[in-house]
């Protein structure tokens, strides 16, 4: 960590967006984390994301659990909404949050102990209600706060910095989001913003749950040789499906790709994902073919990266629970208390 | 591109724009950073192994390395680095024990020093501790030469350049002041194994015009008058006065003569105000004290009556530009206008003269009729002559005399010792880690947001009122610990070790203002334009690492870099290192030198 705030001169020609910021401007507190954390360079990675999206930061809400990961929402978006909650409760909140004011951009950001752990079950329940979200889950193997005891995403024969074995079998957290119904399915590696960048704005403008397992070496606990997570085994059993460019608006489609290495994703808010195929001859918006692919690259050894599943038409659990479209702060006292008139008619329709 | 070779003293020596826009390359944060830390004595004598007139420089300068000062890049304006020159030489205690002492023994070898201005003071200064016998001649009865004969003293007291000529002729230097040389011929002919002339450029330029010789008693050449004003031959001026010409000698005319009788004085100027050539912080200062400069009229004609002078006749001009952007100027077509006044000051330029060198003892003048001299060595084409200062080049400020100093010490103390004057010694470097702890550095990184503060000036009432009352107050303690720390510490240089980096990113995303990038390597011009922040500042360097494990280079460019270490400090390697870059030019001998 550094005792200083980061500077707050930037370079004289930093751009700014359509809104008028600075990437800076979505940048928050200097972080704390140990130097070289690979989730600093995830949050810088939404940092650019939302400034590249002219998102408009107070439209944004951030919430977290416990853990390193769960800490990092204080490093980005420091205009943003923010809820730091308990131990693996983040689903729960944010989902309540979702159905008080859908209108929010929302953000899940834990870490693996706090959502293949004691999160769990929050984890699998948000997936399949089809909360309208982005959950990124950071993803170093072991618990760093409490000095690198394995994490349940820890590899089976996975050595921890001490040369002890993991003996336990690995939970793939992307293989059970697709399973449960997550909409939006990635896996990355913090060291790797190019194809980073776009998967977080891509899940961003996705409007149904959408999952990214970012891979993010602990360079105090878990980045030794024999280590599953470390830079240089993620480098090298990398296996990248695909890097995607993510177009909103009036951006102009040109493919200047060879054909077939590059295909058109159109999402239901209308912005387009386009997909250079570099491996993985599959239609990513079948979950079957997708949940294939995995294991048998699982099996290999390797680490599939990329946009793994979309389902391009999604729908969310205000589609399903059929809520009103206004945000409860939006609603008058008329709306919310429509009168005794209104209450016998409910009542008499329950007789 | 090819990885950078950080051992090259200059690829370092660049990254400190300030040392490196300095003709004399004075470690300017070094002494800065000591001012910041309170130890006045410490940065006075940074400075005056380097400058030998930090007092002096701290009131005058040209300030070349302000306009290079990175903040002014990030930021809008530059760290005062002048005036906080002056503040060590205002604060420092008595320094005389820390000077080099007077040669025990002499060496044998006889210089003349003709001028006592500062190049010739810096020869005197290098050579005189070495054992050289040296000797200074000079018109004057007083040593300084234009410092203290053309420097107004409201701008340089008289005790400041008494006490810093006093340390070099303190140093066993034979004076043969008041006594003007008229031959070179017969110097050569006394013996001496080395001459160095530093006569300075001592004729002021006339405008002959209509009515110039008519009116002469009211027409003044600038640079003359000015001597004639500080040795107190003139105490009074006209009421009305028109100074001619728009540099620094028409600066200090112009505030002289408001102080010296003048209440309607004004600054006439052929050109535009903005290509004036005096420095823009004395032209607001003339501007402060109510004297108008205006522009784009050319003198024509001097008016009087009976033989006493009335006024000047100037014609209206405007600027035009050919198609090679070079500038003419060309009658505006509108009427000539009048402008009455008691006196005129003419400082149009001055010109070097050398009517006491003969042209039949082997040195070589050129067209221009000024002596070939080598540039880097100083020496004329006579072997035993050489010139520094406005003597060698032209006029230009008291910074480039020093520097120009220090290489003719050089190259005489080569020749004397029977040495090749191409042979140079090298400069001395240091490059030492500043980590003092996982997240403390020896020198204070954190970035100061204030903006350049204003040096106080004297009320103008009684400003005006005396010519010698200083204007400029300098900073008090508070100020001058807050504009040192505006200084961003470029001499604490980002040093990268490729063999330690794991690719993290964590450098890349702290960096405030976007300097680094992990990329391809690529020629360039190609690689400056997809790092972080394009590289467009192609007078800035871009470091370069070699190969990385993942095949990449690190690149890092130098442009805006804030120096503040958090690259370092987010560093979990060590792969990024503070480490504080000292480069002492190398002087004749090391006296005068960082030990």
């Amino acid at each position: 960590m550094t005792f200083l705030p980061k500077p707050t001169m930037h370079h004289p020609e930093l751009p700014t967006n359509t809104l008028g910021y600075t990437r800076r401007d979505y940048e928050g507190a200097v972080s704390t984390l140990c130097a070289g954390c690979g989730h600093d360079s995830i949050s810088a990675a939404i940092v650019r994301a939302c400034y590249e999206l002219d998102l408009p930061p107070h439209r944004i809400a951030k919430l977290s659990g416990i853990g390193c990961s769960s800490k990092t929402p204080t490093y980005f978006l420091g205009n943003s909404h923010g809820f730091n909650s308990v131990h693996g409760r983040m689903p729960s909140v944010l989902t309540g949050a979702n159905l008080a004011n859908r209108d929010l951009i929302y953000l899940g950001v834990s870490g693996d102990g706090d959502s293949a752990s004691i999160g769990l079950g929050q984890f699998a329940h948000a997936m399949r209600r089809g909360v309208n979200m982005v959950y990124i889950v950071e993803n170093n193997g072991v618990y760093g706060l409490t000095k690198g005891q394995f994490s349940a995403t820890s590899d089976r024969g996975a050595k921890s910095k001490k040369g002890v074995e993991n003996n336990d079998e690995a939970i793939d957290l992307v293989s059970m989001a697709i399973q449960l119904g997550a909409t939006f399915v990635a896996r990355s590696f913090s060291g790797d913003k190019t194809q980073l960048v776009p998967l977080i704005q891509a899940a961003l403008e996705h409007q149904g749950a959408a999952f990214i397992d970012c891979i993010s070496p602990c360079v105090a606990f878990n980045n030794h040789v024999g280590s599953t997570k470390s830079f240089d085994y993620v480098r090298e059993h990398n296996e990248a499906v695909n890097y995607l460019d993510v177009i909103t608006g009036r951006d102009e489609i040109t493919v200047d790709y060879a054909p077939g290495s590059v295909e058109i994703v159109k999402q239901h808010d209308g912005s387009l994902l386009r997909l250079r195929k570099l491996a993985g001859d599959y239609d990513i918006t079948s979950r079957a073919q997708a949940m294939g692919f995995l294991q048998t690259h699982a099996e290999a050894g390797e680490i599939v990266t990329g946009l793994l599943y979309v389902d391009p038409e999604p729908l969310d659990m205000h589609h399903y629970l059929k809520t009103a479209k206004a945000p409860l702060n939006g609603m008058t006292e008329t709306d919310l208390c429509p009168g005794s008139a209104a209450l016998e008619k409910l009542n008499a329709s329950l007789r | 591109m090819l990885p950078t070779d950080v051992r090259n003293p200059d690829y370092f020596h660049k990254v400190v724009d300030c040392q490196w826009a300095c003709p004399a390359h004075t470690p300017v944060p070094e002494y800065i950073r000591l001012i910041a830390a309170g130890r006045y004595d410490d940065a006075y004598m940074v400075n005056w192994q380097s400058n030998v007139f930090p007092g002096v420089l701290g009131r005058t300068c040209d300030r070349p390395c302000e306009p290079a000062c990175r903040r002014g890049r990030v930021e809008e304006e530059p760290v005062a680095i002048c005036r906080l020159k002056r503040v060590a030489a205002d604060n420092k205690g008595n320094v005389s024990a820390r000077m080099p002492k007077p040669a025990s023994s002499t060496n044998g070898k006889r210089i003349a020093l003709v001028g006592a201005g500062p190049a010739s003071l810096t020869v005197a200064r290098d050579l005189a501790p070495l054992g050289y016998e040296v000797t200074v001649f000079d018109e004057f009865k007083q040593g300084g030469g234009m410092i203290r004969s053309q420097i107004p003293k409201f701008r340089l007291p008289e005790e400041i350049i008494d006490e810093e000529v006093g340390y070099i002729l303190d140093l066993g230097v034979k004076t043969e002041f008041g006594k003007r040389v008229d031959s070179l011929k017969g110097l050569i002919d006394e013996g001496y194994d080395a001459i160095f002339v530093g006569t300075g450029a001592p004729r002021g330029r006339d405008l002959d015009i209509p009515g110039r010789q008519v009116a002469a008693a009211n027409i003044h050449i600038g640079i003359d008058w000015l001597s004639s004003v500080s040795f107190g031959h003139i105490t009074s001026i006209g009421r009305r006065v028109i100074v001619l010409g728009g540099g620094n000698t028409a600066m200090d005319c112009c505030r002289s003569s408001r102080r010296l009788g003048g209440d309607d004085v004004k600054v006439i100027v052929r050109s535009g105000f903005e290509e004036m050539k005096a420095s823009p912080w004395e032209k607001s200062d003339a501007i402060h004290e109510d004297i108008p400069i205006i522009n784009f009229l050319v003198p024509k004609e001097f008016t009087h009556q009976d033989g006493k002078l009335t006024g000047v006749v100037f014609e209206k001009v405007k600027a035009e530009y050919d198609e090679k952007g070079r500038r003419k100027l060309v009658n505006a077509g509108e009427p000539d206008i009048h402008h009455e006044c008691d006196d005129v000051l003419v400082a149009v330029g001055q010109e070097n003269s050398f009517p006491w060198i003969e042209r039949d003892i082997g040195l070589e003048f050129d067209r221009w009729d000024m002596p070939v001299v080598d540039e880097t060595t100083f020496r004329s084409t006579h072997p035993k002559v050489y010139f520094g200062g406005d003597s060698a080049f032209g006029p230009k400020n008291i910074i480039w005399a020093v520097a120009h100093g220090h290489q003719a010490a050089i190259s005489i103390d080569l020749a004397c010792r029977g040495e090749e004057l191409t042979n140079r010694p090298p400069p001395k470097t240091w490059l030492n880690s500043q980590k003092m702890g996982i997240h403390e550095w020896s020198y204070d990184n954190d970035i100061s947001n204030d903006l350049r503060y204003i040096v106080p000036h004297q009320d103008k009432k009684i400003a005006l009122a005396d010519i010698k009352t200083e204007v400029e107050l300098g900073f008090d303690l508070k100020q001058a610990f807050a504009e040192a720390q505006r200084c961003f510490n470029c001499d604490v240089q980002t040093v990268f070790t490729e063999d330690a980096c794991i690719e993290c990113d964590a450098c890349v995303d702290i960096c405030p203002t976007d300097c680094i990038t992990f990329t391809d390597n690529a020629p360039e011009d190609e690689l400056r334009t997809h790092l972080s922040a394009p590289a467009l500042n192609l007078t800035q360097d871009l470091y370069v690492s070699t190969d990385l494990k993942t095949g990449r280079v690190m690149v890092k460019d130098e442009d805006v870099c804030l120096h503040c270490g958090l690259c370092a400090e987010r560093c979990p390697t060590g792969a990024w290192d503070m480490q504080r870059f000292l480069l002492d030019m190398a002087k004749a001998g090391s006296a005068c030198s960082k030990s």
